[in-house]
């Protein structure tokens, strides 16, 4: 077999990691536009759809087991404080209640990279972990958590961002400030010399709450030493392993799994304490346990997007050559070690030689980040494309031809050309989509009450894949498949997506198809579902094994019909002889012959190419006005133009697009988690309070691909867009918004008072 | 995954029904555990003050016993098992629960299982014809109305209560109808889409 064990490099969110893994070397013709394929790129139903519409799809949310019992978590009410005492005796005492384990119950289990434990008697902000309690029903366990008596010691706090950065770290969490990260390109001060313009600003984002629909919850059961886990997870494989290592037993004897789940949008990345707490109650009891968060829990402590404070300054001629940048941010990681840096895109998007880069993650006494669906380039393009915008005001050029005047043809970073970019194809179409000669050329001139605005922003993400990411495939008697890969469908179309390639290569109906993904007892490895990289990753990996596949059928028909190999083709799912085409075989009629039940093979993805990165880009377009009495803002029009290798559906696609889009509209206009500084309490922590948009908050949304395919990415040309969708919208909105009155809004959500205040201090 | 056949749900829960109208049947006369022989179980029930509900689930009766905080949607989800009706929020915010109770769309987690007692509950289940789909829940389908599929269930009870009410939409109709129900995956373009499909399916 043509594979091969071989060091990779692959982007994920950011990081770049070598992986040495095994690979397909087979090379295989590439397949041009999407015009040549039958079901590939094809508006393809959802083959989930029956499950999801009829209500038969269990989520594990859903998941009911005999003698289940329900578990729910105590949290901490206080930002910070240590456990003076804790006595949960009143609480055992519940009718129905049938464990609370706590730190003086439990072994240590580490956790946060070891900063911590699973629980930790230090409570580092409100809503981390004190006790787990398990009953018969939910609300018994419930009444049971508020029957547990705990003092505290309560600790100095901070849940403001520039505040905690002022303060002694140590004091806030026991941790010592983070590394201040710095990346420095070029001569700078020759860059400053060179220039004859420069433009200065801050802007500061909001932390924002995942709030995917359905909640964090795990289904957990033992049978002996095995356990079983219903996760609602995006990483069926690092949930395996996180729960493996923290009750320390072998990784065969831990078996996750996730059919469907009610999103997750980057907070369902890794295990989450719940699953592990489970299991302990679960072994202890001897019964399976389901736990689950509420919605205040999910808005205090599963993940957020971190909040930023980007200080950028741009230096240029005024030809519009940018010749040298600086940035300096800093942002809240929350309570425990993660990232919160959003400086990728200020260093790749534009092309200039010389640049600065200061970036510091800070800890606050909140809810802990995670990677929210593009994390740092949401915050980071909006700043970026606002600064952007400034400087071609202030020299008088238009944006988009500031953007053409420096654009990157290389990815600068690591000075390599990319796989494909059709950026300035972007540009063209979102403009001609957004009727861009209609923008006030001088920001604000319109007249009336209601102003109009016209802006956009750039986009850049990875999501090119990449090994290692196998699948395999099962062919049974009558022609039926079923393609099995340790990824998972996270509402984004994988399942509809990897039948289509089975389908477009071996040309098999999709009736025929069935997929199986998400359970780790089954399915050969295969990516978490983040960074924009499963079906570049995965979907090469189905097209090696029914490449492959078809090659066995041949050879199969070749001993059937005792023709030579080279002298029979394959042929709309059927195998025939060139010569006499009479003499053909169907599928069936070949595992007939064998007497086989089922045909097996394997497929990985190849080794990404090398001197190259891969990267998707876009544009999108914001048409607005804004009511300058109210200070209320409508989005009329969003045009994203984008380049994302091939469209492999394109229902699905544009369902992503319309997602993306529309919370990056929320980001610039509705969303944000807002604490008390004094008490340090969430103050929204349910879906009225913390604002999200309804189907009223639509705007026209008209999605335009400007890229056919990526040959050199992989073998089915596919770079990922569930993130590309979100990053430039907020920043095109803002750019709308500066272009409508005249004033700029540095400060994300974009709400009405701010809008207000604007126009009243420019006034 | 693809579409299911074999036995008609609607006969399969008429099956169940029956052997859940006979087993509670005797309960309302229990008042004392040592005269009756209760269970452990059976003395709970009566201390928390449990009481008889008998309400119509998808065309079937069912009578059965909660305790009288029981919120309608959690004895849709765990008591009938019928976990299609989803919680997202629990306090009326989203949608995610909406169920047809009388011809109406509600929040089921903002009811009581009680307040529902004589009346008729429909739920995404009980939009299934044996395992065919409803055409509304098709159009779903075909056009794509959702990601993750979370906050389905709720959506399209509340357009099916909506195109009860108005059989041929407007836009704003549909807007207004469906306003109540959110998606985090915001699907909402392609769930517009689905109503309006359906309703022009239907008509
Ligand atoms: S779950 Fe009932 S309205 Fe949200
Ligand atoms: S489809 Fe995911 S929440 Fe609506």
């Amino acid at each position: 077999m043509p594979q091969k064990i071989v060091k990779s490099k692959i982007i994920f969110e950011g990081e770049i990691v070598e992986t040495i893994g095994e690979v397909s070397t087979e090379e295989y013709e590439r397949w041009g536009a999407n015009e040549n394929l039958k079901v590939v790129g094809k508006p393809v139903s959802r083959i989930d759809g029956y499950d999801k519409v009829s209500g038969s799809a269990v989520y594990t949310f859903d998941k009911i087991l005999q003698r289940m019992v329900y578990a729910r978590t105590l949290r901490s009410p206080l930002p910070h404080a240590k456990i003076k005492r804790i006595d949960i005796s009143k609480a055992l005492k519940v009718n129905g209640i049938l464990d609370v384990i706590t730190f003086q119950n439990t072994e240590d289990i580490d956790w946060y990279w070891n900063s911590s434990k699973l629980f930790d008697p230090h409570l580092r902000y409100q809503g981390d972990e004190i006790a787990c309690a398990a009953a018969e029903t939910a609300e018994l366990a419930e009444q049971a958590l508020k029957l547990i008596e705990v003092d505290y010691d309560e600790l100095p706090f901070a849940v403001n961002t520039k505040k905690a950065l002022e303060s002694d770290p140590e004091k806030l969490t026991g941790f010592k400030k983070p590394d201040l990260f710095t990346y420095d390109r070029g001569d700078f001060s020759k860059g400053i010399s060179e220039s004859d313009e420069s433009v200065e600003d801050t802007f500061t984002t909001p932390v924002v709450i995942h709030n995917p629909t359905e909640v964090h919850c795990s289904t957990v059961a033992w049978d002996g030493g095995k356990l079983t886990v219903w996760d609602s997870t995006q990483a069926i494989f690092s949930v395996r392993n996180a729960v493996a290592d923290s009750l320390k037993i072998n990784i065969n004897d831990v078996r996750v799994i996730k059919k469907y789940m009610g999103g997750g949008f980057g907070s369902k990345l890794e295990a989450g304490k719940y699953t592990v707490m489970a299991a302990l109650l679960a072994r202890r009891l001897g019964r399976p346990v389901k736990i689950y968060l509420d919605r205040r829990e999910m808005n205090l402590a599963v993940g957020n997007r971190p909040d930023s404070h980007q200080t950028l300054k741009v230096w240029g001629k005024r030809d519009g050559t940018i010749t040298a940048m600086s940035y300096k941010s800093f942002g809240a990681v929350g309570a425990y070690p993660q990232g919160a840096a959003a400086n990728w895109p200020f260093r790749t998007m534009y092309k200039c030689p010389n640049i600065k880069v200061e970036d510091q993650n800070v800890f606050i006494n909140a809810g802990r980040a995670r990677a929210f669906r593009a994390p740092g380039h949401v915050q980071g393009v909006f700043a970026l494309d606002s600064i952007i915008d400034d400087f071609a005001y202030k020299i008088g050029m238009d944006p988009i031809d500031l953007r053409l005047k420096n654009y990157a043809e290389v990815d600068q970073v690591f000075n390599v050309p990319y796989t494909s970019k059709l950026l300035k194809e972007a540009y063209s179409a979102g403009a001609q989509a957004i009727n861009w000669d209609l923008r006030n050329k001088i920001p604000g001139s319109g007249n009336g009450v209601i102003k109009r605005g016209i802006g956009m922003a750039s986009q850049i993400w990875w999501g090119g894949g990449g090994p290692p990411a196998h699948a395999m495939l099962k062919l049974e008697r009558g022609g039926y498949l079923t393609v099995i890969s340790g990824t998972q469908d996270i509402g984004t179309g994988t399942y509809t997506i990897l039948a289509q390639v089975a389908a477009e290569i071996l040309e098999i109906p999709m009736e025929k198809i069935e997929v199986i993904l998400g359970d780790t007892g089954v399915g050969p490895y295969a990516p978490s579902s983040g960074g924009s990289q499963t079906i570049a990753s995965v979907a090469p990996a189905v097209r090696d094994a029914s490449e492959k596949m078809k090659s066995k059928l041949i050879s199969a028909a070749a001993a059937i019909m005792e023709i030579p190999e080279d002298k029979i083709k394959y042929n709309n799912g059927e195998i025939e002889s060139i010569e006499d085409p009479a003499k053909k075989l169907s599928i069936a009629d070949i595992l007939k012959e064998l007497r086989e039940e089922s045909l097996l093979m394997n497929g990985s993805r190849e080794a990404n190419p090398d001197g190259y990165t891969t990267n998707s880009f876009g544009a999108q377009f914001a048409d607005v006005s804004v009511d300058t009495e109210t200070g209320k803002i409508t989005v009329n029009k969003i045009a994203a133009a984008h380049d994302i290798g091939r469209p492999m559906n394109q229902k699905t696609l544009e369902n992503q697009f319309h997602g993306g889009i529309l919370q990056g509209l929320s980001y610039a206009l509705m969303e944000e988690r807002v604490i008390d500084e004094s008490t340090g309490q969430v103050v929204n922590l349910n879906m009225h309070d913390y604002k999200i948009p309804t189907v009223k908050d639509v705007p026209k949304i008209e999605i335009i691909i400007v890229s056919k395919s990526d040959d050199l990415v992989n073998n089915v040309g596919a770079k990922g867009i569930g993130e590309p969708a979100i990053i430039p919208t907020a920043g095109a909105i803002a750019n709308a918004v500066y272009n409508a009155i005249g004033v700029r809004i540095k400060s994300l959500p974009i709400t009405p008072d701010k809008v207000l205040n604007a126009i009243y201090k420019f006034n | 995954m693809s579409k299911k056949k074999g036995i008609s749900r609607r006969n399969f829960i008429k099956g169940v029904g029956t052997g859940v109208v006979g087993s509670y049947v005797v309960v309302p006369a229990l008042n004392n555990k040592a005269a009756k022989n209760l269970s452990d179980n059976e003395e709970l029930q009566l201390k928390e003050g449990w009481q008889v509900l008998s309400l119509k689930v998808n065309g079937k009766k069912i009578i059965t016993k909660v305790k009288p905080n029981t919120l309608l949607v959690d004895l849709l989800r765990n008591e009938l098992q019928l976990t299609g009706t989803k919680v997202v929020c629990n306090q009326g915010e989203c949608g995610g629960c909406t169920i047809i109770l009388d011809g109406k769309p509600v929040y089921s987690c903002q009811m009581l299982a009680l307040d529902a007692n004589g009346k008729e509950v429909t739920t995404i289940e009980g939009l299934l014809l044996g395992e065919e789909l409803h055409p509304l829940q098709q159009a779903f389908v075909d056009e794509d109305g959702l990601q993750c599929g979370f906050c389905t269930p709720g959506q399209i009870m509340a357009a099916y209560g909506l195109l009860l009410k108005y059989p041929d939409p407007t836009d704003e109709q549909i807007l207004n109808g469906m306003s109540g129900n959110l998606c985090r995956c915001a699907a909402y373009p392609k769930i517009i889409k689905s109503v309006k499909a359906a309703a022009s399916r239907i008509k």
